[in-house]
């Protein structure tokens, strides 16, 4: 029972950090029809960003240092996503193919220049103690990252629903998930709404990756591409634009991922998503939520 | 002076030269139709008046040039469009879908309920869920909440049923008063009812201009020109 529930807490916990980058992905494709290959570099940028200063302050308590330290990374990490839009997205609309070679390049060179600069050994962040600290609930010992992770990913859910639902930029992001040209053919200058959802996709990211940080107290030059390889799965199961589509595709694959790593095989967890992800894309093409993959 | 005037307009679609050079002018005031065979560049000449498609040509509305100027300044300049398909976004609600389209300070709701009570009573479902007719109201209405100079109607009565058509008819009549309107339509019908002008394209090129009952008076003509009658 206690390993289950170790497992079911440290899978939402992961689940929860695949919701962070996907969720911005999701509305990056659903609205934009971009597939940013380069999402894994705004967690690079918030991590190394977060690493650096938390690095350079010196004589500060742990906890004040790390969250300044990660507010940096986050501020970093949102104003370069918003960047990316505006210098290298927006002079490639509708030509896809080019979109899709320049963020390969664009994560390619990022990764490139950060191995140069520091090179490729993680780097230790160190991180609040209580984070690192267990709390035993049946018998279960969670480490205490789990539940922060469950925790954010739960906050940022309702603020990004929030945010779509009751906000004039979030509806028109909605409406631009389903008929771009419909929305410009309102008098809405679209293009604020695509530098608004890179932003936002850019600080989801982030989030994501000072949570990873906390959870692995370090950082590397490839850690933002191996998370993205699974948001990527996540946002075609969860069905593109759909925030809740993601939440649940990442709770579920989260899930798959550690049980099928304890109660089959240690590494078989990565194929377990694979193979769901095949079920879902032939029980609903278009993924749980409904839109095409 | 007109309020819309279209020069050498040329539009291709892939290899296609959709539009040929087309020119005409549309009057201030009342309903301009602009008719035409299946596929002979109608509603591609409304697209490319709003800038949705690639175009080539001079378009002036109320005097100046704006074929260079994007899609939502152009709307923004006072044009309103009420596409083919309705194209209501259909995960949003009816009120979500006109407080999308408010782009005056005080959007004319009234008017819209006015002309559409059934808007106010299904504010709150979602667009996708309303039936054909309710869609095309909604997207009527969307384009009458601005104070527009021009509405780019897109047969606002395909696929409707009888009853409903003789209602949108209405309501043209009406919004025609409000706002000069660039009709594209089938139904002869109705053109006859609310069009004063009458532009026919035939394979993306103009082949007549006049008064619409002329034409329309003209079976021969309109035999000739769009194959019924």
């Amino acid at each position: 029972m206690s390993t289950f529930l170790l497992l079911t807490i440290t899978g939402l916990g992961l689940g929860a950090m695949y919701f962070l980058i996907a969720s911005g992905l999701s509305l990056i494709y659903g609205l934009m029809g971009v597939l940013n290959f380069a999402h894994g570099v705004f967690i690079t940028v918030t991590a190394y960003t977060l690493w650096f200063v938390e690095s350079k302050i010196g004589d500060v308590p742990v906890l004040p240092r790390f969250l300044i330290a990660a507010l940096a990374g986050l501020v970093v990490g949102t104003v370069f996503a918003a960047l990316t839009e505006l210098v290298l997205i927006r002079p490639l609309y509708g030509r896809h193919i080019e979109q899709v070679l320049v963020t390969v390049g664009l994560a390619l060179a990022v990764t490139a220049l950060v191995t140069a600069i520091w090179g490729s050994d993680a780097r230790v962040v160190t991180a609040p103690a209580w984070v690192g600290q267990t709390t035993t609930i049946f018998g279960a010992h969670i480490p205490n990252d789990r539940w922060l992770e469950i925790a954010t990913a739960v906050i940022v859910l309702f603020a990004l629903e929030a945010f779509l639902r009751r906000t004039r930029y979030g509806l028109i992001v909605r409406a631009g998930v389903e008929n771009r040209a419909m929305v410009t053919a309102l008098g809405i200058d679209v293009r604020k709404a695509f530098t608004l959802v890179f932003a936002i996709g850019g600080l989801a990211a982030g989030i994501a990756a000072v949570l990873y940080t906390l959870y692995s107290t370090t950082v590397d030059p490839q850690q933002g591409t191996s998370l993205v390889i699974f948001a990527f799965i996540v946002v075609v199961i969860g069905g593109l634009g759909s925030i809740r589509g993601t939440a649940w595709a990442a709770v579920m694959v989260g899930l798959v991922q550690q049980y099928a790593n304890y109660y089959a095989s240690s590494g078989l967890g990565d194929l377990s998503v694979v193979l769901l992800l095949g079920i879902v894309l032939i029980a609903r093409p278009r993924g749980l939520s409904g839109s095409f993959a | 002076m007109p309020l819309l005037c279209v020069h050498d307009l040329h539009v291709y679609l892939g290899e296609s030269h959709i539009l040929q050079g087309i020119s005409f002018d549309v009057a201030e005031g009342g309903v301009t139709a602009l008719l035409g065979r299946n596929g002979v560049g109608k509603t591609t000449t409304l697209r490319a008046l709003l800038g949705l498609v690639d175009r080539r040509g001079t378009i002036e509305l109320a005097g100046d040039n704006i074929e260079h100027i994007a899609t939502h300044k152009i709307v923004q300049r006072g044009v309103g469009y009420v596409p083919e398909d309705r194209d209501v976004f259909s995960a949003l609600t009816v009120d979500e879908n006109l407080r999308l389209a408010e782009r005056d300070t005080e959007p004319r709701y009234d008017l819209v309920y006015d002309l559409f009570p059934e808007l106010r009573e299904r504010g709150k479902q979602a667009a996708g869920t309303l039936s054909g007719g309710q869609q095309q109201m909604l997207a009527i209405g969307r384009a009458l909440l601005n104070d527009n100079q021009v509405l780019l109607v897109d047969e606002p009565t395909k696929g409707l049923a009888p009853l409903l058509v003789t209602e949108v008819a209405l309501v043209l009549e009406r919004v025609s008063e409000l706002a000069t309107v660039l009709l594209v339509e089938q139904n002869l019908g109705v053109v006859n009812r609310v069009a004063r002008d009458a532009v026919v394209l035939d394979t993306g090129r103009v082949v007549h201009i006049g008064p619409a009952k002329e034409l329309l008076a003209d079976k021969p003509m309109v035999q000739r020109m769009l194959g019924v009658g």
